[in-house]
C-alpha cells in the first residue's frame, strides 16, 4: 500500500490535466474564442506531457501494490498506461483536426479544447479505476464532456440532436451501471475489485449475477456492443467530424479497457457466468455492424458500423478470458485507433467547392482522378479495416482469432473469420467507388497551404504507415508492450 | 554431358519462353536453335559409342525427389543403347524443325513463343527416354502432352485449332488414366517404381494372380495391358487414334516433330523399355500385336481417300505405329525400334516437304488443287520423292539393299511372319495389305502434287492471291499464280532428312536387327526370332516388294494414266469410299457415345447442380441473407430514442433471462 504522498504522485497525470483544464478555462472565460488556438495548443502540450508520464510505466511494465493509489481505488499499472497513451493519442489527433473544421463553419470555440481534455481526465480515470466509484466517476465526467462535444454544433439541429439522443440514452446506461453497481456491493459488501472478485468467488446468488449483468450491460452501452450500439449511427453522423474522430477512438478505448478490468478483475472469478453473453454480444456485433454498414450512404455512418463491427472483434478477445486474449485486444486496439484516426481524416479532408465537407460516399466517385494520394490513403484504411493481409489491420483480428483459438473457442473464431467477409462488403464497396466508378466530381482540389493542411497530412502519413505493411515492422514491439500491460491486469497482488 | 543434351533445351525454352516479346524474334530463334545444335552435336557420340561398343550404359543422378515411406525415386538420367537410339532421332529432327521453323514460321507474330514450346517439347521428351523409374518417364510423358496440346493450339485464335488441341489433350487423357494405373499396379506388386529392378523381378511374377475389378486376373498381363493402353492413347492406336489427324492444325513443323518422328513414338519406346515385362505375359503380347496390326490396315484404307495432304500423312504415321506396334507384340523389339529410327527420318521428310509444299502453294493443303509442281519446286520434289521411296520400302531383296522403310519395314513382316503365332500371320497379311495401301496412297500423293496439269486456280487461296475466279481464269489453270521454292533453311532439313531416307536402313540394320551386342540388354532380344526371321521361305522376302508395286501401278493407272478412273471407282462402291472418307464414322460414334453424353451429364451438373443447388444456397443465397439483413438493420434503426431504449432494455432483459434459466 502507498500512503497518501505516494498516491498523489501517482495520479500526476491527472492532476496536470485537471489543473490545465482548470487554468485553461479561465483562460476562455477571459479571453473568448479568440484565444481558442493558444489553449489548442496548451492543451495538447498538456496531453503529450502526460504521455511522457504514462510512457515509462507502460515499458517499465509496472504493476503491483505500489502502483496502487488512495486505498485500492486507483491503479496506475502499464495496463493503464497503455490504454491511457492510445487515449492520448486519439485526444491529439482529435484536437489538431478541430480548427480547420470549425474554423470552416465558423464556430471554433474555446471550449473544445477545454471539453476534450476534461474527457480524457474522465478517461484516464476510467482505465485506472480498480473500484467501482471511481469508476463511475470517470464514466459520468467523460460522458457528461461527451454531450456537450456531440452537440457542439449548436445551431445544426443533426448535432443537437446527436447530443440529445447520446445524453439521454447514457443517462439510461449510467442509470443500468449504477443499478448494477448497487447489487454488486450489496450482495459483496465491497466496491473494490479484488475484494468483489474475493467475495464472487463460487456459486453466486441471482442478485449478483443480475449486478454483474447490468453493470456489463452499462459498459456494453459505452463500447457500443450490440444491443447497446442503436445510439452510435445517429450520433456519428450528427456530431462534428472532429468530435466523430474522437468519439470512434478515445472513449472506446477507455471503455474496453475498463469493461476488460471489470470483466477480468472484478468479476475474474466468474467467467462462466458472462463468457456466453460476451460471445453473443460479441457475434451480434460483428454481424449487425456489417449489415448494417452495407445499406449507408453516409461515410460518417458508415464507419459508426465498422466501429461497432471492430468492438465485436475486440470481444472475441475478451471473450477468450485469457492474458493472451487481453493482450490482443490491446493490439487490436492500437490498430483500430490507427485506422479510424487515418479514415476520420480523410474524410475531414474532401471538401466540395464551396468548402462544404462531403460525407456522402457516392460524391467520393472518381476520386483516384482527383485527389489519388487521399484516394489511396482512403483505399489502405477500408483494406486493413476489412482486415486483408499485407495491411496491418489483418494483424490486429489475427491474434485476436489466435487467442479465440487457444481458448477453445474455435467455432467463434470460425464464425467470426466467415462473418469478417460481409465486412470486406462495404469497405471494398468504397474503393470500387473511389477507384472505378465515374467521377462525380464533387471533391474539390485541396488547394490549401498552412500549418493546419499540413498537420493533416503529416498526421494522415503516419497513420497511414502505421496501417500499411510497414506496421508489421513493429509487431514485436508492440506485441511486448501489450503483453506487459496485460500482465499487469492479470497481476495478482 | 547428358545433363547438358537433356537440360539446354529446358533453358532455352525458359528463356525464349520468359524473354518472349522482351528479347525478339531473334535472339529467341538462335537460343533455341542453338541449345538443340548443341544437344544434337553431343548425342551422336554417344550413339556412335553404343554402336562402336566405347559406351557403357550408366544411371546420372540429378536430385532426390520423392523419399516417402517405402516410395523412393530420384530424378536421375537413364543412358544406355535404347536411350541413345533415342537421343539421336529426338534431337536431329528436333534440331532440323527448329532451323525449318526459322522459314516456315517467318512471317507468325509469336515466334519466341513458338520456338520456346518446341524447346520445351524437346525437354520433355528427353526426359521420357532417359527416364530411370516409371514416374520420371510419366512426368516426360505428361510433358510433351503438353507441350502437343500448346503447339496444336498453337494459332488459338483459329477455333478448328483450339478444338483439336482439347480432344488432343482429352484422348491422351484416357490412355493415361491406363498409364498411371499401370504405374500404381506395378508399384503394388513390386513396391518400386525403378525400371531396372522391375524388368528384373518381372519373370518371377509371371503366372501369378491379382484381384482387378471384383476378378481373379494374371497379375504380369493386367499390367502389360494397362501400360499398353497409355501407349494407345500417345501413339494413336486403333480406338484412341481419334485425335492424331485432328492434330493436323498445329503449324507443320510440328506435326513432322511430334506427330510423326518424335511423340507419338513415345508408346514404341515405352513398350520396347520394358518389353522383359511384357515378355512375362503372352496375352499382352497378343493384344499388343492384334491392336497394332488392325491399326496399321486401318489407317492406311482410311489415307487412300483424305485429300488434305497433311492428313495423308498423319494416317500414314497412324500406320507405321501399327507396324511398330505389331513387332514388339511378336518379339522383334529391334525391328519395331529400327522402324521408328528411319520413319522419323522419312516421316518427318514428308511432313517437311508437305509443308514446303504448302508454303509454295500459299497455304493451300488440299491436293486437289496442287498437280504439276514437279518442276516449279525441284528440291522439295526430290526430297519427297526420297521420303516416298522409303516409306514404300523400295530395295532389292537379294542384295540387301534400299531405302529406309524397306530395311525396317520388311524385317517386321519377316518377324511377323516367323514368329509363327496365329496373331503373328494375322499381323504378316495385315502388314502386306497395308504395305500395298502405303504405296497407293503415297505415290496418289506424289502423282497429285507433282506430276499432271496444274489445278491450283481452284484453290481459294490461290484465288485471293492472284484476285481471279477459275471463270476468269479460263484455260490458265496455274490463274498465273507462281510457286516459289522454300529458303534454304528450309531445304537445308529436307536435303539431310533425305539422306536419312536413303541411306539409314542400309546403315543401320545390322546394328538394329542382327546385333545383341549393340542392344546390351537395353530391349529384350530374341536371338531365336532374329535367326527364324532371316530364314524365312522367299515368297516372305518379296511379298512387300511386289504389293509395293502393286500399288504403284494402281496410283499410276488412277492419277497420271486415267485420271477419271477415281470418279468411277466411287461411282461403283460409293459406299466404301464414304465409308473410309469418313474415317470409319469413328469421330460420329464416339460423338454419339462419349461426348453427347458427357455434355449432357455436364449441363445438367451445370443447371441443375452448380447454378441450381450451389449457387442457389450458397452465394447467392448467402447475398441474398446478407441483402435482406442489411434491410431489416436499417428498418431498426428508426432514429427514434424510445425505440432506441426499447432494444437497450430488451437486450438486458434476454440477458437476465438467459443467465436465469442457464
Amino acid at each position: 500500500m502507498t500512503d497518501f504522498s505516494q498516491s498523489l504522485a501517482l495520479i500526476a497525470a491527472e492532476e496536470l490535466l485537471t489543473v490545465v483544464g482548470l487554468v485553461l478555462l479561465l483562460c476562455a472565460a477571459w479571453m473568448g474564442d479568440k484565444a481558442s488556438r493558444m489553449i489548442s495548443i496548451v492543451a495538447v502540450a498538456a496531453l503529450v506531457a502526460c504521455a511522457f508520464i504514462a510512457a515509462p510505466a507502460l515499458c517499465g511494465g509496472l504493476m503491483g501494490p505500489e502502483r496502487v493509489a488512495f486505498m485500492g481505488q486507483y491503479t496506475a499499472d502499464a495496463f493503464a498506461a497503455f490504454a491511457k497513451l492510445l487515449i492520448y493519442a486519439s485526444g491529439i489527433a482529435s484536437l489538431i483536426v478541430a480548427p480547420r473544421f470549425f474554423g470552416q463553419v465558423g464556430a471554433m470555440r474555446a471550449e473544445y479544447p477545454i471539453l476534450i481534455l476534461f474527457a480524457v481526465l474522465g478517461m484516464n480515470m476510467m482505465v485506472s479505476a480498480t473500484d467501482f466509484l471511481t469508476l463511475y466517476i470517470g464514466l459520468e465526467l467523460n460522458s457528461l464532456a461527451a454531450y456537450v462535444l456531440a452537440s457542439f454544433l449548436r445551431n445544426d439541429e443533426r448535432s443537437a440532436e446527436a447530443g440529445l439522443k447520446y445524453f439521454v440514452l447514457g443517462a439510461l446506461a449510467s442509470g443500468i451501471i449504477l443499478f448494477g453497481m448497487s447489487l454488486t456491493y450489496g450482495f459483496t459488501g465491497s466496491t473494490n475489485f479484488t475484494a468483489v472478485a474475493l467475495a464472487m468467488d463460487g456459486t453466486l446468488a441471482t442478485g449478483a449475477l443480475f449486478g454483474l449483468i447490468f453493470v456489463l450491460a452499462g459498459l456494453a452501452f459505452k463500447i457500443s456492443a450490440v444491443p447497446f450500439h442503436m445510439w452510435t449511427p445517429d450520433v456519428y453522423e450528427g456530431a462534428p467530424t472532429p468530435v466523430t474522430t474522437f468519439f470512434a477512438t478515445a472513449p472506446k478505448v477507455a471503455a474496453l479497457a475498463l469493461t476488460m478490468r471489470v470483466a477480468l478483475g472484478a468479476f475474474g472469478t466468474q467467467v462462466d457466468a458472462w463468457q456466453q453473453i460476451v460471445i453473443f454480444v460479441s457475434l451480434a456485433s460483428i454481424v449487425v455492424g456489417a449489415l448494417g454498414a452495407i445499406g449507408q450512404s453516409n461515410i460518417k455512418r458508415l464507419l459508426a458500423y465498422s466501429s461497432i463491427n471492430n468492438v465485436g472483434f475486440l470481444l472475441i478477445g475478451l471473450a477468450a478470458a485469457t492474458q493472451e486474449g487481453a493482450s490482443a485486444m490491446l493490439v487490436y486496439l492500437a490498430i483500430y485507433v490507427a485506422m479510424s484516426v487515418a479514415g476520420f481524416v480523410v474524410v475531414l479532408m474532401l471538401r466540395d467547392a464551396e468548402g462544404r465537407p462531403v460525407e456522402v460516399i457516392a460524391d467520393m466517385a472518381g476520386l483516384s482522378r482527383t485527389r489519388p494520394a487521399l484516394a489511396w490513403a482512403l483505399a489502405a484504411v477500408m483494406f486493413s479495416l476489412a482486415g486483408i493481409p499485407p495491411l496491418f489491420g489483418f494483424w490486429g483480428k489475427f491474434v485476436v482469432f489466435q487467442a479465440a483459438v487457444n481458448a477453445d473457442l474455435i467455432a467463434l473464431a470460425a464464425i467470426g473469420i466467415a462473418a469478417s467477409v460481409i465486412g470486406a462488403f462495404y469497405y471494398l464497396k468504397v474503393v470500387k467507388i473511389v477507384f472505378f466508378d465515374e467521377p462525380a466530381n464533387v471533391v474539390a482540389e485541396s488547394g490549401e497551404s498552412g500549418v493546419d493542411a499540413l498537420a493533416h497530412k503529416v498526421m494522415l502519413l503516419i497513420a497511414c504507415l502505421f496501417i500499411s505493411p510497414l506496421g508489421y515492422l513493429l509487431t514485436p514491439w508492440l506485441g511486448e508492450l501489450a503483453d506487459k500491460a496485460a500482465a499487469a491486469l492479470y497481476f495478482v497482488g | 554431358m547428358i545433363e547438358i543434351i537433356v537440360f539446354a533445351p529446358l533453358l532455352a525454352a525458359i528463356i525464349a519462353g520468359l524473354g518472349n516479346r522482351l528479347i525478339g524474334n531473334l535472339p529467341a530463334k538462335i537460343v533455341t536453335t542453338g541449345a538443340l545444335l548443341i544437344s544434337c552435336a553431343l548425342s551422336w557420340p554417344i550413339f556412335i559409342g553404343f554402336m562402336t561398343g566405347s559406351e557403357t550404359a550408366y544411371v546420372d543422378p540429378v536430385l532426390k525427389w520423392v523419399q516417402s515411406g517405402t516410395m523412393n525415386f530420384d530424378w536421375a538420367l537413364r543412358v544406355d543403347t535404347l536411350t541413345a537410339v533415342m537421343l539421336v532421332v529426338i534431337t536431329s529432327v528436333s534440331a532440323l524443325v527448329h532451323l525449318y521453323s526459322w522459314g516456315y514460321m517467318d512471317e507468325d507474330p509469336d515466334q519466341p513463343r513458338f520456338f520456346a514450346y518446341l524447346s520445351l517439347f524437346t525437354f520433355a521428351m528427353l526426359m521420357l527416354v532417359t527416364a530411370d523409374n516409371l514416374v520420371q518417364m510419366f512426368f516426360g510423358w505428361e510433358g510433351v502432352g503438353l507441350a502437343s496440346y500448346l503447339l496444336i493450339g498453337f494459332w488459338f485464335k483459329k477455333p478448328s485449332a483450339s478444338a483439336a488441341a482439347i480432344k488432343a489433350f482429352v484422348v491422351n487423357r484416357v490412355g493415361d488414366l491406363g498409364f498411371m494405373m499401370g504405374i500404381f499396379g506395378v508399384f503394388l506388386v513390386f513396391g518400386t517404381t525403378s525400371i531396372p529392378e522391375i524388368l528384373d523381378r518381372a519373370p518371377e511374377m509371371a503366372g501369378s494372380t491379382i484381384g482387378f475389378l471384383g476378378m481373379r486376373v494374371d497379375t504380369m498381363t493386367v499390367l502389360c495391358l494397362l501400360l499398353f493402353i497409355g501407349a494407345m492413347g500417345k501413339s494413336a492406336q486403333l480406338g484412341l487414334h481419334t485425335w492424331l489427324p485432328d492434330a493436323m492444325e498445329g503449324p507443320t513443323p510440328v506435326s513432322a516433330l511430334i506427330h510423326a518422328a518424335t511423340m507419338v513414338t513415345a508408346g514404341v519406346f515405352m513398350v520396347c523399355r520394358l518389353s522383359p515385362l511384357f515378355e512375362t505375359s503372352q496375352t499382352a503380347l497378343t493384344f499388343v500385336t492384334f491392336i497394332g496390326a488392325a491399326t496399321c490396315f486401318f489407317a492406311a484404307t482410311i489415307g487412300t481417300t483424305q485429300t488434305d495432304i497433311k492428313r495423308v500423312i498423319a494416317y500414314s504415321t497412324c500406320s507405321q505405329l501399327g507396324y511398330m506396334f505389331f513387332a514388339a507384340g511378336v518379339g522383334a523389339y529391334g525391328a519395331a525400334m529400327f522402324h521408328l529410327f528411319t520413319h522419323a527420318f522419312f516421316k518427318a521428310l514428308l511432313f517437311l516437304g508437305a509443308g514446303s509444299v504448302i508454303h509454295a502453294m500459299h497455304h493451300e493443303q488440299d491436293m486437289r488443287y496442287y498437280g504439276g509442281l514437279r518442276k516449279h519446286i525441284p528440291i522439295t520434289f526430290w526430297a519427297m520423292m526420297a521420303g516416298t521411296l522409303a516409306i514404300t520400302g523400295v530395295g532389292i531383296w537379294f542384295l540387301h539393299a534400299g531405302f529406309a522403310g524397306f530395311h525396317s519395314k520388311d524385317a517386321i513382316l519377316e518377324s511377323a511372319f516367323a514368329s509363327g503365332t496365329e496373331m503373328g500371320r494375322f499381323a504378316f497379311f495385315m502388314g502386306i495389305v497395308a504395305a500395298l495401301l502405303t504405296s497407293f496412297y503415297s505415290w496418289r500423293l506424289m502423282f497429285l502434287t507433282f506430276w499432271g496439269k496444274p489445278r491450283w486456280i481452284e484453290s481459294e487461296h490461290i484465288q485471293h492471291t492472284v484476285h481471279k475466279t477459275p471463270e476468269e481464269a479460263g484455260a490458265d489453270t496455274t490463274g498465273g499464280y507462281h510457286p516459289h521454292e522454300s529458303p534454304w533453311v528450309m531445304l537445308t532439313p529436307l536435303v539431310i532428312l533425305s539422306l536419312g531416307a536413303v541411306f539409314a536402313g542400309f546403315v543401320w540394320s545390322p546394328y538394329f536387327l542382327d546385333s545383341a551386342a549393340f542392344w546390351n540388354g537395353s530391349i529384350f532380344y530374341n536371338e531365336h526370332l532374329v535367326h527364324a526371321m532371316h530364314n524365312v521361305d522367299t515368297w516372305v522376302k518379296v511379298a512387300p516388294g511386289v504389293v509395293m508395286l502393286i500399288g504403284l501401278a494402281i496410283a499410276w493407272n488412277n492419277y497420271i494414266r486415267d485420271p477419271q478412273a477415281p470418279a468411277r471407282f466411287v461411282g461403283m462402291f460409293g459406299g466404301v469410299y464414304t465409308f473410309l472418307k469418313n474415317k470409319w464414322y469413328f469421330d460420329e460414334l464416339y460423338d454419339l457415345i462419349f461426348v453427347k453424353p458427357a455434355f449432357w451429364l455436364g449441363r445438367k451438373f451445370w443447371k441443375w447442380g452448380d447454378v441450381g443447388t450451389i449457387d442457389r444456397f450458397g452465394p447467392d443465397g448467402a447475398a441474398w441473407v446478407v441483402a435482406q439483413g442489411s434491410h431489416y438493420a436499417r428498418r431498426v434503426q428508426t432514429g427514434y430514442l424510445y425505440s432506441y431504449a426499447l432494444v437497450m432494455l430488451l437486450g438486458l432483459i434476454a440477458a437476465i433471462s438467459w443467465i436465469m434459466v442457464r
